[in-house]
């Protein structure tokens, strides 16, 4: 079981969570000419770290907020929580 | 090679069983190879001795960073079938299904190879009609498919829940008659055997840190065993196809999961079929030796872990036991991860990539080990002729780019995150 600590409850167990995978991935900007090349990327493309990841996910049960986690993709220690708004330093 | 058969076993008898052949050797790696295979699971294996029995390439090694037979091809739930509804998947499967009921003669290695069928619950009337339809489309690819109804389905799994009143009734069902299971092990060990006698050195404990790459074309890989060098390499890696891809900066449409399996206490025969619950993912077989064997969802999330947490095990157990309230009296013996490549539309990626001489094997998400046999074969051509095979048309790399998704059941993107 993890324990993930939502920056708005506090720490709770895994089953209040659902996942929302990588965290990095960025939507192309609005308006501006995307390349297949970069919508691939966007859309299907991911690194899938082994190691130290940065993810999505939302506390479902709970706030219902969108958070980032840093956790360990073979150790599954997590590291640090951000609000959704907070960027990755 | 020592031929295995009822009159070696006899001879061997008399000398205490201490006079068998080593049935693989454990060579040092040589400087040089025409083709080098990363990873000596399932596929990697199949691979390597298609490659030597189908296009006479025999100066070929296989390379893996732990031991043959276990990863994956030793740990999944051991189901064989060919129920897809879409063309590519199905007629690449249906292929696979007749290497499997030859396999056993074919490797001289019994693989228990056993067609017992297998039933894909519905419990709506939708359903119902979904399953007709894959159903007819399995019939036009000439597969067997048979629609039961709820009578029928009870005929064959009388001990599934058959109340009137439970939250996923029973409608009916879509069953695979020649679907089936076989002993994953001997499947991994068959192919060995085989590889390593028509040549093929199979290299254990041997990781892979790094690839010679220049030019736009792949010369060896470096491992903790020394560099090698080689024309063409083939990756076979499963759920550590990311990791390699790093190292080749390449970005798939792959991400790494993990999937957890579990048997019970052995108990007297009851199920005589694979058996999924359709309204959710579990799935469940008997195997020889008594043991309940299932399995259902992802963990949920990235996972290298090769264990798993227990709520989704809570969960996929939870559907076990709406479906066949019994499991509930059975003590659990062993539960188990794997990690898997789940590709973005569920279905695999057989191709060339754009380093010349460099091949990709990987998106198996569910369904890598029935899939062995089709998978080494197509491999093993794609390989040796620089070119996908018809069977592995499908199975593209730049499908993801083009628009062409083989997303079986029309889920869209991360058909396994839902």
């Amino acid at each position: 079981m993890l324990h993930i600590k939502c920056p708005h409850c506090g720490m709770r167990s895994q089953n209040e969570f659902s996942y929302g995978g990588d965290a990095t991935v960025k939507r192309p900007e609005l308006g501006e000419e995307i390349s297949d090349h970069d919508w691939d990327n966007f859309v299907y493309n991911r690194k899938s770290l082994r190691g130290k990841h940065w993810e999505l996910w939302q506390h479902l049960s709970g706030c219902r907020q969108w958070i980032k986690v840093q956790r360990d993709t073979a150790t599954h220690e997590i590291f640090k929580t951000l609000k959704a708004n907070e960027d990755i330093s | 090679m020592q031929k295995y058969s009822v009159f070696s076993l006899v001879k061997n008898a008399f000398s205490n069983h201490e006079n068998w052949d080593l049935a693989w050797k454990d060579p040092t790696p040589k400087n040089e190879y025409d083709v080098v295979i990363i990873g000596g699971g399932g596929h990697g294996l199949a691979t390597a001795y298609y490659l030597a029995k189908e296009h006479n390439i025999t100066n070929v090694a296989i390379i893996e960073k732990g031991w043959i037979g276990g990863g994956n091809v030793g740990r999944n739930t051991t189901i064989i079938r060919s129920n897809y509804m879409h063309d590519e998947n199905a007629l690449f499967s249906e292929f696979g299904m007749d290497l499997w009921r030859r396999m056993s003669q074919d490797l001289n290695y019994n693989v228990m190879f056993s067609p017992r069928g297998i039933i894909n619950l519905a419990h709506s009337d939708a359903q119902m009609n979904t399953y007709a339809r894959r159903g007819n489309s399995m019939r036009l690819n000439g597969i067997d498919a048979v629609l039961l109804n709820r009578e029928e389905v009870k005929e064959i799994i009388p001990m599934a829940d058959f109340s009137e009143n439970v939250r996923f009734p029973i409608f009916g069902g879509l069953m695979q008659p020649s679907a089936g299971t076989a002993r994953h092990d001997a499947v991994a060990w068959g192919y060995a055997r085989q590889a390593d006698d028509m040549g093929v050195d199979i290299i254990q404990n041997c990781e892979v840190i790094g690839f010679d790459v220049s030019a736009g074309k792949i010369n060896g890989v470096r491992t903790s065993r020394g560099d090698i060098k080689a024309k063409k390499i083939g990756l076979c890696v499963a759920g550590s196809t990311n990791i390699l891809a790093e190292k080749l900066n390449m970005t798939l449409p792959i991400e790494t999961h993990l999937l957890q399996a579990c048997v019970s206490e052995p108990v007297k025969p009851v199920l005589d079929k694979v058996v999924t619950f359709g309204a959710g993912h579990f799935y469940i077989s008997q195997s020889d030796k008594g043991e309940m064997v299932m399995g259902g969802d992802l963990d949920g999330y990235n996972s290298y872990a090769q264990r798993g947490n227990l709520p989704t095990l809570q969960h996929v157990l939870t559907e076990g036991i709406a479906m066949m309230p019994f499991l509930s009296k059975l003590k659990m013996l062993r539960t188990w991860g794997g990690i898997m490549d789940m590709s973005m539309d569920g279905s695999p990626i057989i191709d060339k990539t754009h380093i010349e001489g460099l091949y990709l094997n990987c998106g198996w998400c569910y369904g890598g080990f029935k899939a062995t046999p089709a998978s080494g074969w197509t491999f093993a051509h794609t390989i040796a002729q620089d070119r996908v095979h018809e069977l592995n048309a499908g199975y593209s790399l730049n499908r993801f780019n083009t628009g062409h998704l083989l997303d079986e059941k029309g889920l869209g993107t991360k058909t396994w995150i839902s």
